[in-house]
């Protein structure tokens, strides 16, 4: 049963990845992608992590909306250009991507050698929030610290980079008020 | 096991699907009354079958799908609206547990440790339906009412968010059950005003209820996001919002106004699920009296009171609470 579910979710996981690289419609590669993690939230809650799932869900499924909205006002046309600009990409990637396959597969391969096979561990409270959340801030302070910094750098650097010369779009609204206000006044 | 779970899950989906029924007629009596009309009452006695009426006059009406739009997602899309409505629930406990034919059945489907996180998730994806609907429709109107949407509900899941979190550090746990119990001696709406409000404010903006109806602004936009549809793909549409309308109240009711806590349920656990009805109902009342009350907001002062009012006030809440957590214990 466990395993029958686990080969239907690889499937659809493999698929939906082929899936958000190989549709020339962007839109579609957007939801592939979302399927794609909502799949993967899924694999997870089979190896017992719940928490993990949600937030999983919560971050990048609930964030792809974000990309979606970019697709559909910023690019317009939905549709890729079915010729490809840079020659020979394909090939390289194609082999490239071998490559990295046999690395990975090697490196699985000789750890599980070493250890046996990879087992989901069985702890009643694995993966549980209050656990996650004292791991993250006793044993990984440091590296928590460190990505809170950078976030708040990009965020700083995404308000920096759209006030440039957005002060008018401020000003009409501005007059929009007024406007308002004499409106009402009359 | 699996029998008791499928029953559960089908109680509280045909208990929601009942509900958007009746709350469709509760809103037109309510709003009539506000407005010194009468509201629908030709349907069956004091109107109690418009809402069947409705759903057959709606059955009854030619689908229509625009000749440019995505078929796939067009059909697709109000069907990715309704699930997260009617799956969001699940996690709300309905009481604590009862005595059923010689066995005890506690009263609710899923006790997860990551309650709050769940509801969480599922608010996050279930913008996507009305996006999509919007984008698929090709539709500029549509379109747009669905970009409006997105950008909406994007913005008012983090203020939604944080004033879940003070419940959920209130009670130091996740689990909805957790929550519940810990309002025995005071709601957390007693205790947490702030986070009260803002999860009142941001939950109407989340589910797009006046004064924060945008994606739908009639003058502006037709009908928003579901202008194109007709029949029972536009009835679906207003099944999960209204679905959704219940729901927010359910999980309101359950973090902030003690769920199904309430007098004599230690000794009559079947209260449980009563106490809860009443505090949805008065909700939903709550929810239907301000669209009856104020006009809607316009776009960019939702967009300002949502990132510059409810989001840092949210933040700051989160952070006194969790000094003071830790000076109290």
């Amino acid at each position: 049963m466990t395993t029958a579910l686990y080969i239907i979710l690889a499937v659809v996981i493999v698929g939906s990845a082929l899936g958000t690289i190989m549709s020339r419609n962007a839109v579609y590669a957007a939801l592939y992608l979302a399927l794609n993690f909502m799949s993967v939230a899924l694999l997870y809650l089979f190896l017992g992590a719940p928490f993990i799932a949600l937030v999983q869900v919560t971050v990048y499924a609930g964030s792809i909306m974000v990309l979606f909205i970019f697709v559909i006002m910023l690019l317009g046309a939905e549709r890729l250009a079915a010729s490809e600009n840079l020659r020979g990409q394909r090939f390289l990637a194609i082999a490239l991507g071998v490559v990295l396959l046999a690395i990975l597969g090697t490196v699985f391969i000789s750890r599980a050698e070493l250890t046996g096979i990879v087992t989901p561990p069985t702890a009643v409270d694995f993966g549980s929030p209050r656990q996650i959340g004292t791991a993250l801030y006793t044993q990984y302070w440091l590296p928590v610290m460190i990505t809170s910094m950078l976030l708040l750098v990009a965020t700083v650097g995404a308000i920096l980079l759209t006030r440039g010369e957005g002060t008018s779009i401020r000003d009409n609204l501005k007059r929009v008020d007024e406007k308002e206000q004499a409106d009402q006044e009359e | 096991m699996i029998i008791e779970w499928s029953v559960k899950a089908l109680v509280i989906i045909l208990t929601l699907t009942a509900g958007f029924a009746y709350t469709t007629l509760y809103e037109r009596k309510l709003l009539a009354r506000m407005q010194v009309r009468i509201g629908p009452n030709r349907a069956g006695p004091a109107g109690l079958l418009q809402p069947i009426a409705d759903a057959v006059k709606l059955i009854f009406k030619e689908e229509l799908i625009p000749a440019k739009a995505d078929r796939f997602i067009f059909i697709l899309a109000p069907i990715i609206t309704v699930i997260p409505a009617l799956i969001i629930t699940a996690v709300v406990p309905w009481g604590r547990s009862i005595t059923l034919f010689g066995r005890e059945i506690p009263l609710y489907l899923a006790d997860v440790n990551v309650g709050v996180l769940y509801i969480m998730a599922i608010t996050s994806i279930s913008v996507y339906g009305i996006t999509l609907a919007g984008w698929s429709s090709n539709n500029k109107y549509a379109t747009l009412g669905g970009v409006r949407a997105t950008a909406q509900m994007i913005s008012y899941e983090l203020a939604l968010g944080f004033a879940m979190i003070a419940p959920v550090m209130m009670a130091s746990s996740m689990r909805m059950i957790d929550i519940v119990e810990g309002q025995k001696t005071m709601w957390y709406a007693v205790l947490q005003p702030v986070a009260f409000v803002i999860y009142f404010a941001a939950s109407l903006a989340e589910i797009n209820r006046a004064p924060f109806d945008m994606p739908e602004a009639e003058q502006e936009l037709v009908a928003g996001y579901h202008t194109e549809y007709s029949s029972m793909k536009f009835a679906t549409f207003f099944m999960a919002e209204y679905i959704k309308m219940i729901a927010i109240a359910m999980i309101g009711s359950s973090l902030f106004l003690g769920g199904y806590l309430g007098p004599f349920v230690d000794q009559v656990p079947i209260l449980g699920p009563i106490y809860l009805a009443i505090k949805v109902v008065a909700w939903l009342f709550v929810t239907i009296w301000i669209r009856a009350t104020l006009p809607r907001i316009r776009y960019d002062r939702l967009m300002q009171l949502g990132w510059k009012v409810l989001f840092p006030v949210a933040l700051l809440n989160v952070l006194v609470t969790a000094i003071v957590v830790v000076l109290i214990g």
